[in-house]
């Protein structure tokens, strides 16, 4: 925690609906370090996408009535519109999910990585800046290059016609290395990767992660990775979120994480990621609480095995169960709930030989051997 | 595939068209009620005169022989004559013809040109005050009808303001500039008279906000829904989160897309534009082909019907050529997916 270059403390973010107000993100803190890469983890719905476009400024329906962004200290909050939008692409970019839908079909790719490149950060369109690019051929010539330059940088065979061509003449895998490729041309210094690669299929996805992972360390870029499969946050990044209905309920380093998941929910995650050896996991039995109405307590204790009274009506702050470790749930509260804890520990996730840990290699007992027990 | 390419394959596309056009128009002057050669001969005429006639004028062929003989003679330029001019229709309806193109040609220009800022306006402040003023004056440019626009304008601009001239193209005593294209706009720069290029612009205002408002409210109303839904693409958070200007976000990326797909009703709006001008060229005693048309009925001056019909369709046609090219160039997907 040296040097975070984006800390959100206790963000909240409501939307006004016709059935009342949805408390969408409700009190979340995490921090993302220089050069790091940090996951957001957590199924569909849960908020990722509300917490990153809160953090690009790109949600005008939504109100933050508590919490604070700092990027490099400074609370982009309190920024104005126009001082938000300078920043927007220059010091934090984003890399859509979907390579299908995230480019403009009309527009060949070199005159989108082009329009980047001339009005990144520019409040609105000027006549004047129009009439000077259409007359000097120098900066067109060197945006160009710069754009095919960027194109080979992710590994695209023959930039050139890629920069000539249109969305639709490219495949998914292209399409999504021309993401990246946008998202990177400013440099910026943060990097948001809403699930780069999901839309792909598994080894186009991994080498497009892989891809990625490079690029980054390259250029010390910090990365705040969103997915909903923990299996692809352990690959990526170096600390792990777990997000369950607008609330961080667990977060510590991948490592500690994978040793020792900790919150019901994470444990649930790591069930349902399908194994070899046991195929399809359970998944968690239930849905998301609504978020017009919720839970008074624990917004995971209508689907938690573990469930008390208590779950129910009290808020269950993060509590630091490790040096750097800290878990939103009551089982950790005192003593006793400790014990239950270890009871619930001694019973071992069973993450078995996933695809993803083929890579990796840990062997798949690791994780569930000694899970919680050294807490 | 290439634009050219593209373009081919569209104009092979229309000859189809153009033939199933041609068999239908042939046919509506072969079932229009009347006799041609009774009405000719009159009548007086013995049965003798008539079957004489008829075989003259080739009517007691078969219909394929008929169609053959007609189609030869309208792409020849032999239209026929009409009963109430005297005239042969085709140079009749040449005469006329760029009058109602510079009438129906300019309403569509204005009204594309000012539907799209107001759609895009309307669309990106949806439910806003902007919005609600577009949907209040697109409601009324639809439900006025043409002609009680026409008077309405004619008595505010003309009668009691008194800033524009009440009807014809010219003003009397300025003379028509020396006849290209016929089109007064574009003779009078050609000639460089810019004194009769201000009196054409003039004369032609009031007929264009006639005729153009609905077209206007209408293609407004589209680029609005358009906009708003390319509002929720991928792409326009995409562009957002790279530091994109907004104008350029809305008028460039948003505005390409939602324009292609409203240009279909922009094709289909010029050949209502040709059939509706009658209304208004009746209004400002504008000496066009619409006037002409309706004229032509009320006499049931059949050629000339039939001419009228022949030109409004191959305008149609055209129109939508012309919107097809434009889609190909303005949506890659369309020439690239096709073949």
């Amino acid at each position: 925690m040296a040097d975070p270059i984006l800390e959100v403390k206790n963000l909240h973010v409501h939307f006004e609906t016709h059935d009342g107000t949805a408390e969408v993100i409700n009190g979340i803190d995490f921090s993302i370090d220089r050069g790091e890469t940090a996951a957001l983890v957590g199924e569909t719905g849960c908020g990722k996408s509300v917490t990153v476009k809160s953090i690009m400024g790109l949600l005008p329906s939504a109100t933050i009535p508590e919490g604070e962004i700092r990027y490099k200290g400074e609370d982009v909050l309190s920024l104005s519109d126009a001082e938000r939008h300078s920043r927007r692409g220059k010091e934090m970019s984003m890399i859509m999910q979907d390579p299908m839908t995230s480019l403009n079909p009309v527009l060949t790719v070199g005159e989108q990585m082009m329009d980047v490149l001339k009005w990144q950060g520019r409040p609105r369109l000027s006549l004047s800046k129009l009439v000077r690019d259409a007359l000097s051929t120098g900066a067109k010539a060197e945006h160009r290059k710069r754009a095919i330059e960027m194109l080979g940088e992710v590994e695209i065979s023959a930039p050139e016609r890629v920069f000539e061509s249109y969305p639709v003449e490219l495949s998914g895998g292209m399409r999504q290395r021309v993401l990246i490729a946008i998202a990177l041309l400013s440099e910026p210094d943060l990097l948001i990767a809403d699930e780069p690669g999901t839309a792909l299929d598994v080894t186009t996805e991994a080498k497009v992660l892989d891809l990625l992972d490079e690029l980054v360390e390259e250029r010390d870029t910090s990365v705040l990775y969103i997915t909903h499969d923990l299996g692809v946050a352990r690959e990526v990044s170096d600390r792990i979120n777990v997000m369950y209905a607008g609330e961080i309920v667990e977060q510590a380093p991948t490592v500690d994480l994978f040793a020792n998941p900790q919150h019901p929910y994470t444990r649930g995650l790591l069930e349902s990621i399908p194994t070899l050896s046991t195929g399809i996991g359970d998944g968690i039995e239930g849905h998301l609480p609504d978020y017009t109405n919720p839970p008074a307590g624990c917004r995971f204790a209508d689907r938690c095995p573990h469930a008390e009274a208590a779950c129910h009506e009290a808020y269950p702050y993060p509590r630091r169960t490790g040096p750097d470790h800290a878990t939103a749930c009551h089982l950790f509260d005192g003593l006793p709930a400790r014990e239950r804890h270890e009871s619930l520990a001694a019973d071992p996730v069973d993450i078995g030989t996933a695809p993803w840990l083929a890579g990796g290699g840990d062997a798949p007992g690791d994780i569930s051997a000694d899970g919680g027990t050294d807490q | 595939m290439s634009y050219v390419d593209y373009l081919v394959r569209r104009a092979i596309h229309s000859v189809p068209v153009i033939f199933g056009l041609s068999v239908l128009i042939f046919l509506i002057s072969r079932v229009i009620p009347g006799d041609p050669v009774r009405l000719a001969l009159g009548p007086e005429a013995t049965e003798q005169q008539v079957a004489t006639l008829r075989a003259e004028m080739g009517l007691d062929q078969p219909l394929p022989m008929q169609y053959a003989d007609w189609l030869f003679g309208v792409v020849q330029g032999d239209w026929g004559m009409s009963l109430r001019t005297n005239n042969n229709v085709f140079s009749d309806i040449v005469a006329r013809l760029p009058a109602t193109l510079e009438l129906t040609v300019v309403t569509l220009f204005f009204a594309v040109l000012l539907a799209i800022p107001f759609g895009v306006v309307a669309g990106t402040n949806k439910d806003r005050w902007q919005d609600h003023l577009s949907r209040i004056t697109a409601l009324f440019g639809v439900s006025m009808p043409r002609f009680w626009v026409a008077i309405v304008l004619q008595i505010v601009f003309v009668v009691s303001l008194g800033l524009l001239p009440l009807s014809g193209r010219l003003s009397d005593g300025v003379a028509p500039p020396p006849a290209v294209t016929n089109l007064y706009l574009v003779d009078s720069l050609i000639a460089g008279q810019f004194g009769t290029f201000l009196d054409a612009a003039t004369h032609l205002l009031l007929p264009t906000v006639a005729l153009g408002l609905a077209t206007l409210a209408q293609v407004m109303r589209l680029i609005r829904s358009d906009m708003i839904d390319e509002q929720r693409k991928d792409y326009v958070l995409a562009a957002r989160a790279y530091g994109l200007p907004n104008t350029l976000i809305e008028y460039k990326y948003m505005l390409q897309n939602a324009f292609t797909s409203s240009l279909t009703v922009v094709g289909l709006a010029f050949g209502f534009l040709l059939g509706n001008a009658f209304l208004v060229e009746i209004v400002f005693a504008w000496p066009g082909m619409a006037r002409y048309g309706v004229q032509a009925i009320l006499y049931q001056d059949f050629n000339a019907i039939v001419g009228v019909t022949i030109v409004v369709g191959i305008g149609f046609v055209t129109a939508n050529f012309v919107v097809d090219l434009l889609y190909g160039y303005l949506d890659p997907r369309v020439r690239l997916e096709e073949g």
